[in-house]
């Protein structure tokens, strides 16, 4: 893997750099390589899609580059910030101040509305925008006060998109987002992170065992174990509409 | 090892803490249980072993001076089994290096018979704790009762003086000994008097030659031929006592006796009763408040058990275990968890049991105290606990068979939350979101809030039933001792004497007030009813005698009528307006029917109140007292009380400081020990609830707590989320445990109100204020132990899975 190929383009500065990350969970006797040094570039305002089977450590680096576990070795730079090293109160505040996430199962909180979800980030974030412009542009404006258990999956996972850019973060981490969800609605939410990355210009990267999503991309990461088993750059950007999965 | 067995070892494991709590609680509710019921069997056992072996008499009674050729005649009662007569006599005691003059009992005994014939005593039989039985025919040596000797530090071979018929006589102690008629030592009141107050055995021939009682007995104690039969060493009330009560007294008549009476009027026995009696009341309450709130917390754990494992449920169902086996997994979860508790619960049980009695070794006086600890009480608190243990687990059970496999295997849905009663009713838009989450959480399980806030609310209740009794005793103290008793010094005469003994003694040093009164011997009968009781005349605007009664303050008795404490006027089935008549046993031993003035709530006697004048014209005396009470110069009191010695015909002195400090400092450590205790089991208690209620929210939202950790949201903030709903919790607990505490207290005092005294419910601020603390620091203590494990939340391992 040449150095051209993992750079991004020399226009935007590099949001995130990381070299020669490597994740080891010690399972009693055993070693479990998560990570095995991975060196990695992400212009601010990309689209990546990582793509890997399971297992092969894609969470593990997305935790990592959202400040939510740590590597073993290897070093991570978040624009000027160094994410390795940091403690536990600058993970809190770096999560806080700059990354919005994205889950497979939304996380939701069960005994909040909509709009106290969202409200929940932008009540500890120094310039949100209000919940309701939030639920506006994940196309929720309507349901504001309903509790998560009123609402379908596709539509908790909006409102989890929602409350992840309510804070206006500079980075959209999402794993397995569709992963829980039907065709159609799968698309519905693609479309949101997508729309959020053209207009906000949020940078977003994005995990899947969907192939097809990867035209959505502008640069496709392909994960095996615990490697960068390749990157692909997309000569044009697809919308959600246009795939086929 | 069967895998379900496995996983019920590993399931212990991973909520040993929990496991441990729980148990804890469960052993306080057993512990509890298992002291006070060994404490009142051990009690009631020695009691009756004591009682047996000694021969206690069944009925007694006393005369002014009876002939010896009665006991042939009394013996013939029918039912009466074996007589014994003797020389009593209340006599005013001097100790080198004590100024205050003391009571001495002096009892006549035979010396001879039962030394040389080596003759078993017919009732009463001393034990010899130290010492030696006094020499026949030595006048001057004695025994004297093991505490006496005790606590004023006599050695054998000390020597004491007493005033036997007006001469001083030196007295050589030779030996201690204990009686069954004085296993509580006491001038007559509830209040220990150990110090002021010993029994002396002397030569019977003695005795009688310094009282010209030869031939002559003036004190009378029968056994009774049925007596075994009957229940707890009672004689109160049944015919047999009745039937030779009323004979004896026929006999003695002449002799002017001051009436007959069974055991139930003895006051040792009377003293004994009402403390075993109290034991095993508080051996019934406070063991079940623990068992319920032990209950309540297993309940509450299993379930969250059930909700955990739901998926590994509909597994092992998949797998072909059927609802029996998986309900029986469950129910062995519940079993381990009890029967830890029961084990402990013993192991306290029977130390506490063992503290407990010995501390009663303090008032109590038996040669041997056995403890026992009975099987069957053993039996009964384990299966009670164990019963309560299922009980709690069985619900869950039924949840968990009731489960369909497929649904089980499905996460659950998000749970339904609705806008806060508050919001709906538009008063919303107060709180942030944060306060919101614990405000609906509370809202949507209003169920397991309200089990949360009863677990605290119980221990808070619990250290205030531990913990009132001090507020209570000193108010009783208060009452009866400074409000209706305010003089320093209160005299008893041996006989009635002149009213002018108000002049003598007001010219003694330092006497600022003297104050006269007569109290005489009676029993009182109204319709088929009669109660034995002193009959005080009180001169016109007494102030150093008062009648207190706790609900409307003080009373006076009405011209030519009687005023009952209310216990007397209940035993007799009398109220205003009523009439009854008094037998007096003094004097002519007149009789006479007086009108029922009134009845007085007092907290202690059992008093028949009338003006002083009208009870010396019904006894047909002149202007006579029996009782005076002083004031006195702090100053001159030891003065005063040096003259007192020689002051012939008093034979009670009773310096009330002096006995309420003896009071204190015994009845404080053994109020310290019991609140002490109490308020351990209730921190175990409020420990067990909020802990484990803790540990079980953490489990259920470890998910969201995580997902908020995600967003952003530092330790603190997320604490604050689960914490808070316990805070509030515990808030809400408080006052509801004030209320609780209130009613429980009110319980226990209802329930131990015995004859001799009530204790009044008092619960001062400081006792509420130290209950509300003990929960705080309970929870507070709680909260870091699992504000650590929040801290330490594993957010990635959290946030893979699904619940
Ligand atoms: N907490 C952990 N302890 C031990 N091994 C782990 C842990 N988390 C992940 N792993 C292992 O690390 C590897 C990569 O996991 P993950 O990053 O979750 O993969 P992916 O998201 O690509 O499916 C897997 O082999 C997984 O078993
Ligand atoms: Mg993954």
């Amino acid at each position: 893997m040449s150095e051209a190929t993992t750079t991004a383009p020399a226009a935007a500065p590099p949001i995130f750099v990381a070299r020669g990350l490597t994740k080891i969970y010690r399972m009693g006797e055993v070693d479990v390589h998560a990570l095995r040094g991975v060196d990695l570039d992400v212009a601010a305002g990309e689209f990546i899609v990582l793509l890997g089977p399971s297992g092969s450590g894609k969470s593990t680096l997305l935790n990592i580059l959202g400040g939510l576990d740590v590597p073993t070795a290897g070093e991570v730079r978040f624009l000027d910030h160094t994410l390795t090293g940091a403690t536990e109160a600058e993970l809190t505040r770096y999560r806080r101040e700059h990354v919005g996430f994205v889950f497979q199962f939304y996380n939701l909180i069960p005994s909040l509305t909509t709009r106290e979800n969202v409200a929940l980030v932008t009540d500890i974030s120094e310039h949100p925008m209000a919940p309701e412009e939030a639920l506006e542009w994940v196309g929720l404006g309507e349901r504001l006060d309903h509790f998560p258990s009123q609402l379908s999956g596709g539509e908790q996972q909006r409102v989890a998109i929602a409350r992840a850019i309510a804070k206006r973060p500079q980075v959209l981490l999402c794993d397995e987002p569709t992963g829980a969800l039907d065709y159609e609605t799968g698309k519905l939410v693609l479309d949101v992170i997508a729309r959020i990355n053209a207009e906000l210009g949020t940078t977003a990267i994005v995990i899947t065992h969907n192939a097809a999503i990867a035209g959505m991309a502008d640069r496709v990461w392909r994960f095996a174990n615990g490697r960068m088993a390749g990157i692909e750059r997309n000569p044009r950007k697809l919308s959600a509409s246009e795939l086929s999965w | 090892m069967k895998a379900l067995d496995r996983k019920l070892l590993r399931d212990l494991w991973t909520i040993k803490t929990q496991v441990v709590s729980i148990a804890l609680v469960i052993a306080c509710g057993i512990g509890g249980f298992l002291a006070s019921m060994s404490t009142h069997e051990s009690l009631l056992l020695t009691r009756g072993q004591y009682y047996d072996a000694a021969r206690f008499p069944h009925v007694f009674a006393e005369a002014r001076r009876a002939p010896d050729f009665l006991a042939a005649r009394i013996a013939d009662i029918p039912g009466v089994s074996a007589v014994q007569t003797r020389v009593v006599r209340d006599v005013q005691l001097d100790v080198p290096g004590v100024v205050q003059p003391m009571t001495a009992r002096v009892i006549g005994i035979p010396v001879a018979a039962i030394v040389d014939a080596a003759l078993p005593q017919a009732m009463n039989r001393l034990s010899l704790k130290t010492g030696r039985w006094p020499a026949p025919g030595a006048a001057g040596e004695v025994l004297v009762n093991n505490r006496f000797a005790e606590v004023r530090k006599l050695a054998l071979g000390s020597e004491i003086r007493v005033l036997l018929n007006g001469k001083r006589e030196r007295l050589t102690i030779v030996g201690t000994a204990l009686s069954p008629e004085f296993i509580f030592v006491t001038r007559g009141g509830a209040l220990p008097d150990d110090e002021w107050f010993a029994v002396i055995w002397m030569d019977a021939g003695a005795l009688a030659a310094a009282y010209n009682m030869e031939g002559a007995f003036n004190s009378v104690a029968l056994r009774l031929a049925d007596g075994s039969r009957v229940r707890d060493g009672e004689t109160a009330g049944d015919a047999t006592t009745a039937a030779v009560v009323a004979e004896l007294d026929r006999l003695l008549e002449p002799y002017g006796t001051r009436g007959g009476y069974g055991r139930a009027e003895q006051i040792s026995h009377k003293v004994l009763s009402q403390e075993i009696e109290q034991q095993r009341v508080m051996g019934t309450i406070l063991p079940a408040v623990f068992l319920l709130v032990a209950a309540f917390i297993l309940n509450v754990v299993l379930h969250r058990q059930v909700n955990a494992q739901r998926g590994e449920i509909a597994a092992f169902k998949a797998l072909g275990y059927d609802d029996l086996a998986i309900g029986f997994h469950y129910l062995k979860l519940a079993s381990v968890v009890v029967a830890m508790g029961i084990l402990m619960g013993i192991g306290l049980g029977d130390w506490l049991g063992r503290t407990i009695t010995g501390l009663y070794t303090e008032f109590f006086r038996f040669p041997t105290l056995n403890y026992v600890l009975s099987p069957w009480v053993v039996a009964a608190g384990s299966l009670v606990a164990l019963l309560a243990g299922f009980g709690g687990t069985l619900a869950a059970i039924r949840g968990v068979v009731a489960l369909k496999p497929a649904e089980a295997l499905r996460p659950p849905a998000p749970a339904e939350f609705r806008p806060l009663l508050l919001e709906r009713l538009g008063l919303g838009r107060l709180a942030t979101p944060s306060q919101r989450m614990i405000l609906r959480n509370i809202e949507r399980r209003p169920g397991r809030a309200a089990m949360t806030v009863a677990g605290i609310a119980g221990s808070v209740a619990i250290v205030i039933s531990g913990t009132f009794w001090t507020d209570a005793v000193n108010h009783f103290i208060d009452i009866q001792f400074h409000v209706a008793q305010p003089a320093a010094v209160y005299l008893g005469f041996a006989e009635p004497v002149p009213e002018s003994v108000r002049f003598d003694l007001s010219r003694l040093p330092g006497v600022r007030q003297v104050e006269t009164s007569r109290t005489v011997g009676a029993r009182l009968r109204a319709g088929h009813r009669s109660y034995r009781a002193g009959v005080t005349g009180l001169a016109e605007g007494a102030q150093l005698q008062r009648i207190i009664d706790v609900d409307t303050g003080q009373a006076a008795p009405a011209p030519d009528a009687v005023l009952l404490t209310t216990r007397v006027a209940r035993r007799l089935g009398v109220g205003p307006g009523d009439t009854v008549t008094l037998e007096l046993m003094e004097g002519r031993r007149a009789q006479a029917t007086l009108r029922v003035a009134g009845t007085v709530h007092e907290l202690a006697g059992m008093n028949a109140w009338m003006r002083l004048a009208d009870l010396n014209r019904i006894v047909g005396d002149g202007p006579v007292v029996s009782t005076a009470a002083l004031v006195v110069d702090r100053a001159d009191q030891d003065a005063l009380l040096t003259r007192l010695k020689d002051v012939p015909g008093v034979a009670t002195v009773i310096v009330k400081s002096t006995l309420l400090d003896t009071f204190r400092s015994t009845t404080a450590r053994n109020l310290l020990f019991y609140t002490g205790v109490l308020t351990i089991f209730a921190a175990i208690i409020a420990v067990g609830v909020v802990y484990n209620n803790a540990r079980i929210q953490l489990a259920e939202r470890a998910w969201e707590l995580a997902s908020l950790r995600v967003l952003g949201m530092t330790r603190g903030e997320v604490s604050v989320l689960l914490l808070g709903e316990l805070a509030m919790e515990i808030l809400l607990a408080i006052p509801a445990g004030f209320v609780a505490g209130y009613y429980l207290s009110l319980l226990i005092v209802t329930l131990t109100h015995g004859e001799a005294f009530e204790i009044p419910l008092v619960i001062l601020p400081p006792t509420y204020l130290y209950a509300g603390a003990t929960v705080v620091i309970a929870g507070v203590v709680s909260a870091l132990i699992v504000r650590n494990r929040i801290d330490n939340l594993d957010l990635v391992s959290v946030l893979k899975t699904r619940e």
